[in-house]
């Protein structure tokens, strides 16, 4: 067992837990943030991406161990800071990127990161598809998926100042 | 997953130190093999040592006329490094085509290169640059490395802790991945140097990385995608599975080694993705 302290959305919290539990099952087990999901559970699907240190990971493929000290966004704060929802949610929202919704929360956290990546507006329809490469979306609803992110990069750069001054 | 013990090096020597007191420990680097590897039980190390956080083991720099890479940089790192695009794009370009965005924010050279899959990326690149490997015991130059499949000549307890290596005047990579798995079926390195020109081929050996010098020869007076034209590779030493013969793989070796050459003179060969800009610190 080992006590792993984390800031998780801005809150600090501290567990004891077993070296070998993942970051996700620490994330949804320990504190109930269930909107990070589980997809495939071999590093693969992306459903599971959060933000760590500001950097896109795949929380079933870190150990809560190696995240002992970090700073850790969830799907569920991917708001902060916005009045209601982040640009990236409700582009996924006006373009119906999503279908079921389980692989949403990865897709909108690796959509954020990759805004952040290559600077908001930065973006062209080729780079967002490969970028998706770690992003599985089993309804195959890719198209809309795309159009989202490349919407909410363009949006990002004419309304948001917060990540246009981090890009800097 | 069983269980584990997890320790957080701070330095080399203190985790070469937690190594030798533990049953049968290894070292974790960025988890993007091992861990998965530890889920399907395959390994089940009794302790987990921790090399991301070791300050000397991290980033790219330059010492003289070699260019350093810490064995605990991320391929992200690498790929955006300001020093490797504009002086090594090939191994820049190389390490952006690695797994995926979140996988590059997590896997290192290092543990790539200690682990030596005969499907990874790096290996091609050390050997074609000539590159010399550092261990927390000793340098060894690449070719000597590799030893064979997920092998190499590591010893008990001995860390990569990064690499070396002089900027080819030219450097570029091709890759065919896994249309799944995104491993390359066949990744070709090309290297030109004031001393000719070097081609080291991964993901298709049945011994792990080699060199092509068939292709270096014909590519030593002019280097050109054209001067491959009608060249072939020999497929007796290549890999055959479900998802390529040898000869399949054969031919996708001399078709990769001119994209890479490509690459290598300044064009576009396959992608028409943007590349992230230098942001990575040095």
């Amino acid at each position: 067992m080992s006590e792993v302290t984390l800031v998780v959305n801005g809150r600090k919290v501290k567990r004891n837990v077993e070296d070998r539990t993942l970051l996700v099952h620490f994330l949804r087990d320990e504190l109930d943030l269930t909107g990070t999901h589980v997809g495939c559970d071999t590093t693969q699907c992306g459903a599971c991406v959060v933000h760590m240190d500001g950097k896109a990971v795949k929380s079933c493929t870190v150990l809560a161990a190696q995240a002992d000290g970090s700073e850790v966004v969830t799907i569920e704060a991917a708001n902060a800071g916005y009045d209601e929802l982040h640009p990236m949610q409700k582009a996924f929202k006006e373009y119906h990127g999503l279908q079921c919704g389980f692989c949403t929360p990865g897709m909108i956290m690796a959509g954020i990161d990759m805004v952040r990546r290559y600077g908001p507006g930065n973006l062209d329809e080729a780079t967002v598809r490969q970028n998706l490469e770690g992003n599985i979306c089993r309804c195959t609803g890719y198209h809309n998926i795309v159009k989202a992110i490349l919407a909410a990069s363009d949006e990002m750069a004419k309304s948001d100042t917060r990540l246009n001054e981090a890009a800097e | 997953m069983h269980q584990t013990t997890y320790h957080r090096a701070q330095s080399v020597e203190e985790a070469a130190n937690l190594a030798q007191g533990a049953s049968d420990p290894r070292y974790l680097s960025g988890g993007m093999t091992l861990l998965p590897t530890m889920k399907q039980r395959l390994v089940a190390p009794s302790d987990l040592i921790d090399l991301r956080h070791v300050d000397a083991m991290q980033g790219v720099s330059e010492e003289g006329d070699m260019i350093v890479i810490g064995g605990a940089t991320c391929h992200n790192d690498i790929a955006t490094s300001e020093i490797l695009q504009s002086k090594v794009p090939g191994l820049a370009y190389q390490a952006s085509h690695i797994g995926d965005p979140m996988v590059r924010h997590m896997g290192t050279i290092g543990g790539s290169i200690a682990n030596n899959d005969p499907a990874a990326c790096y290996p091609s690149a050390m050997i074609a640059m000539n590159a010399v490997i550092r261990t927390n015991k000793r340098e060894v130059s690449a070719e000597d490395f590799f030893t064979g499949l997920f092998d190499t000549v590591l010893e008990e307890g001995e860390i990569v802790t990064g690499v070396a290596f002089q900027a080819p005047e030219k450097s570029g990579y091709g890759k065919f991945p896994n249309p799944a798995s995104r491993y390359a079926m066949a990744g070709v390195f090309v290297a030109k140097t004031a001393d000719g020109v070097r081609v080291a081929v991964t993901g298709a050996g049945d011994d792990g990385v080699f060199r092509a010098t068939g292709l270096e020869d014909a590519l030593a007076g002019d280097f050109s995608a054209a001067s491959l034209d009608g060249k072939s590779v020999d497929s007796s030493n290549l890999m055959g599975d479900i998802h390529a013969s040898p000869e399949y793989r054969a031919a996708l070796i001399v078709a990769m080694a001119k994209r890479a050459v490509v690459l290598a003179n300044g064009g576009d060969p396959d992608t028409k993705a943007a590349t992230p800009a230098g942001t990575a610190a040095a």
